[in-house]
């Protein structure tokens, strides 16, 4: 079995697999649960000033579901911890006291001013806990008292915050961020300006999951009225991948340790965000969705995965696709692919044919020789994956390398040179040659 | 071997009350609402759908299905009886294995097709118990009137689409209700709860349609006396002879016409009143032998044989109809053909069969060797035949092959007259293909009207 323990800036854990600030973190009962479970280590749900904050007593989730109530979409309107902070700190503490070799990050979120964050800092260190996590990400009524995201969505109040915590405390600093900005290359900026040890993210996404049409208000809905809540779930997770990628190979924050989160619910989605840069992963809906004992199939997943690839560790692998993340511009343009229809497993369904003939480049056949034929014309084919996307059957449609002849689409003989739109003739700008 | 034979044991009332009404339940119980969402999720929405172009109503199927998926039941519904007005019941018995189920292409991937005959019967069912407004509105009046003769599928399918476009229709049928095969052949586990009567008061509140019962066409009506009252005539009224075994005996009591037996249970009042045999034979291999081998093991013969003269492949019951027959204990015999039925006192105690076989060309002969079977009661379901004597001598429609010969349009030869339905040649003699014959026809005849 391939070792999957993490140090993570200073934090270790028997394995990357972290559960993230949230209610399965709220309180000792759940996470010692978790770490029986297996959990590698625990963000514990945000700690703020006392008085502590109420929660609404309708509900408070919303969800996508699919067809067979599969939770593919997931929001929340609750708050951060609505327990009072001493009773969390003590909590914190002897569960860091009975399970020393696990993660046990404390996450927090108090309002912008420096005072405030030296007083609940020097707490927090009281507790012996490996580390803090700055709350700028909740989205939903934190922010609207100028806390969470509305801290997330200003640099220059992440760097002063993260500064502040740098400066007082010994602990490491993790700075999460919201994905309800613009550019997530910014705030991450600003975190390591300020000193941030690492980032993580997504926090959740601003959202409606549903409208009821008879109530004609937003899920879930309170008394005839609804607010928007954070997105998650697996329907997150190509948005996270992007904002860790963006990260990872942004020249200013290359090289910044990230805490992945956002749809993690498989060994692999989590071998995917580390692929991107990853040191660990945090865990929540997946975890909300099926209970703790998810944990073992990670462990077990990722560690045959890691076995069968010849990893023996988790760093041989974390960061290993960033490379391969690059802007469209820097596309191979002679890379040339046609779709092709295995015949044996086609079941003539015909979703290549009408979603090409309707919608694309009426690439694909649907009859030949009167008889219901689904094969691609490759004078058409443009390659786009369309077909292969909307196939019910695995691995029927392939996309095809062509490496040599003549593209039958454009007439053009096929290059095995690398030619991208810097130097393309039909680019204005393109790069061009000291001879031209 | 005759004198083992005992003496008949043919008696009503072999079941508890209990047992009867779970014999007789539903043969498929309906899908829940959430069975239904994931089943209809299955639906690859193909295109140009294999499934409707093996439906012989054409029903939009992945439409229909995609309707259920997004939560529009009634929409649903609305898109079935667009094609097939009596879509509910073809939902319950339409041989959906070797139709749009067989055609559906996760046969391909998984041997497992949508289950399409249950999700249309989800969304009929809604709609006929939730909604009281029939699905269409009618036309104005046009003042033509079209004479049906038979409320079977096909009859009330023509009649349907007729009302709708505004004719005046009267259905003439021999039985005191309409409904036909419906009503009096179909099995009981397929259509429970008095569906037949209840889809036929559907279908009629179209409106627009007048129904007179017990009017046989060439006993009360004439086909000479229509053409004259009425625009137009559309023949619908199924088959009324049963093919005989022609061997020594048949006049035995207890040597019963499946057909009739089905109709009679159907409409009886209390299934613990009909006569039921401990050992019984079926003769035939269609779906009238199945229908009948299963009832009567359900109604509590403790036997059942269907002894059929060539092997289970060429039986006209399809693959699935012989399945469940087998799960109910029934024993299907290959290679037999009668050759004598037996009796004492009048009364038939067993067969004697013959044993078949089948020479390179397909033609089937004896062998000379025989076997003989214990029986309280024979039923024959060996076919059913047209009986042409009521449509009248002389100017008459043309028959093919002892049916009433129609066109692509179902027209007769005879200009003014159209038929559909199993007593036209060519026919598939299945409810959905009836459903067919009457809508092609009905538009043929609107046409006619309007030109």
């Amino acid at each position: 079995m391939a070792n999957l323990s993490s140090n993570f800036i200073g934090i270790k854990s028997p394995n990357p697999f972290w559960l993230a600030s949230a209610p399965p973190t709220d309180k000792e009962y759940n996470v010692v649960r978790a770490f029986k479970a297996g959990w590698g280590g625990v963000v514990w749900k945000t700690l703020g000033e006392d008085p502590e904050v109420v929660n609404v007593n309708g509900p408070r989730y919303g969800a996508i579901h699919g067809r067979d109530r599969n939770l593919i979409g997931f929001n929340n309107i609750e708050l951060i911890t609505d327990r009072p902070l001493e009773v969390n700190l003590r909590e914190i503490k002897r569960v860091k006291r009975d399970w020393p070799d696990r993660a046990m990050v404390v996450s927090l979120m108090v309002p912008c001013e420096e005072q405030n964050w030296i007083d609940i800092l020097k707490r927090v260190e009281d507790t012996e806990a490996d580390g803090i996590e700055l709350n700028f990400g909740c989205p939903h009524g934190m922010s609207e008292r100028g806390m969470g995201s509305a801290v997330g969505q200003v640099p220059e109040y992440i760097e002063m915050v993260t500064r502040w915590c740098k400066q007082h405390t010994r602990m490491p600093v993790i700075v999460k961020l919201t994905p309800n900005i613009t550019d997530i290359r910014k705030p991450a900026q600003a975190a390591k300006a300020g000193g941030a040890d690492a980032v993580s993210l997504i926090n959740t996404i601003n959202s409606i999951v549903s409208v009821d049409l008879d109530a004609m208000a937003p899920n879930p809905t309170i008394d005839g009225r609804g607010a928007h809540g954070g997105y998650c779930g697996p329907a997150v997770k190509p948005i996270a991948l992007n904002m860790v990628a963006e990260i990872a190979r942004d020249a200013a924050t290359h090289g910044l340790p990230i805490s992945g989160i956002g749809g993690v619910t498989t060994w692999r989605d989590a071998a995917e965000f580390m692929a991107l840069g990853a040191g660990t992963v945090q865990v929540c809906t997946a975890a909300m969705t099926y209970g703790f004992k998810i944990v073992e199939e990670m462990i077990d997943g990722l560690s045959d995965w890691m076995d069968e690839k010849g990893y023996t560790s988790t760093d041989q692998f974390i960061g290993r696709a960033v490379p391969n993340v690059t802007d469209w511009q820097q596309l191979n343009l002679n890379y040339v692919v046609k779709a092709k229809i295995d015949q044996d497993a086609c079941i003539k369904c015909g979703r290549c044919h009408i979603a090409c003939e309707d919608t694309s480049h009426q690439a694909i056949t649907a009859m030949k020789d009167g008889e219901r034929h689904f094969e691609v014309i490759d004078a058409e084919c443009v390659g786009c994956n369309l077909c292969v996307s909307v196939c019910p059957v695995e691995d029927c449609i392939t996309l095809e390398q062509m490496t040599e002849g003549v593209d039958p689409r454009t007439g053009k003989p096929i290059n095995p040179a690398y030619a991208n739109w810097t130097t393309h003739p039909n680019n204005p700008n393109r790069v061009m040659d000291a001879a031209e | 071997m005759a004198d083992a034979l005992s003496a008949p044991d043919i008696r009503s009332g072999r079941l508890t009350p209990e047992d009867y009404l779970e014999n007789f339940d539903d043969l498929h119980p309906p899908l829940g609402a959430h069975e239904a969402s994931v089943e209809a999720d299955r639906c690859y929405f193909c295109y140009d759908a294999p499934c409707t172009i093996a439906c012989p109503t054409s029903i939009d199927i992945p439409k229909f299905i995609r309707q259920i998926s997004t939560g529009n039941p009634v929409g649903s519904a609305r898109t079935i009886f667009a094609e097939n007005i009596l879509g509910g019941m073809c939902a319950r018995v339409c041989p959906t294995e070797t139709l749009c189920e067989e055609a559906c292409v996760r046969n391909l991937a998984e041997d497992k097709p949508v289950q399409i005959g249950l999700l249309q019967r989800h969304a009929t069912d809604i709609y006929l118990s939730q909604t009281e407004r029939h699905p269409f509105e009618r036309a104005p009046e046009t003042g033509r009137k079209v004479a049906v003769v038979g409320g079977g599928p096909a009859g009330l399918a023509c009649a349907h689409a007729l009302a709708r476009r505004g004719h005046a229709v009267t259905i003439f049928d021999a039985r005191d209700k309409i409904g036909g095969l419906n009503e009096f052949g179909i099995a009981a586990y397929k259509s429970t709860d008095d569906f037949a009567q209840f889809e036929t008061e559907f279908v009629l509140s179209i409106g627009g349609i007048v129904v007179e019962c017990g009017k046989a066409l060439g006993r009360d009506i004439a086909l000479a006396d229509l053409r004259r009252d009425f625009d137009a005539v559309f023949l619908g009224m199924g088959l009324a002879g049963v093919n005989a075994l022609r061997t020594d005996g048949e006049d035995l009591a207890g040597v019963i016409d499946a057909v009739a037996y089905i109709a009679e249970l159907r409409q009886a009042e209390e299934l613990s009143a009909l006569p039921v045999g401990r050992k019984v034979v079926v003769i035939g291999g269609g779906m009238t032998a199945i229908d009948i081998a299963v009832q009567i093991k359900r109604l509590g013969a403790e036997e059942v044989t269907i002894a059929y003269r060539r092997d289970r492949e060429a039986m006209k019951a399809s693959a699935y109809e012989q399945e469940l027959a087998l799960t109910d204990g029934v024993v299907i015999r290959e290679w037999l053909q009668p050759k004598r039925l037996l009796g004492e006192a009048g009364h038939v105690t067993g067969i004697e069969l013959e044993r078949t076989a089948e020479d390179d060309a397909g033609r089937l002969s004896g062998t000379g060797e025989t076997m003989t079977l214990q029986a309280d009661q024979v039923f024959k379901a060996i076919g059913q035949s047209f009986v042409a004597d009521p449509l009248g001598a002389g100017d008459v429609p043309a028959l093919e092959g002892g049916r009433i010969r129609v066109d692509g349009d179902r027209r007769t030869s005879l200009a003014d007259v159209w038929a559909g339905g199993d007593c036209v040649a060519g026919g598939e003699d299945l409810t959905v293909a009836a459903v067919e014959d009457g809508k092609v026809a009905a538009a043929a005849i609107h046409a006619a009207l309007s030109a």
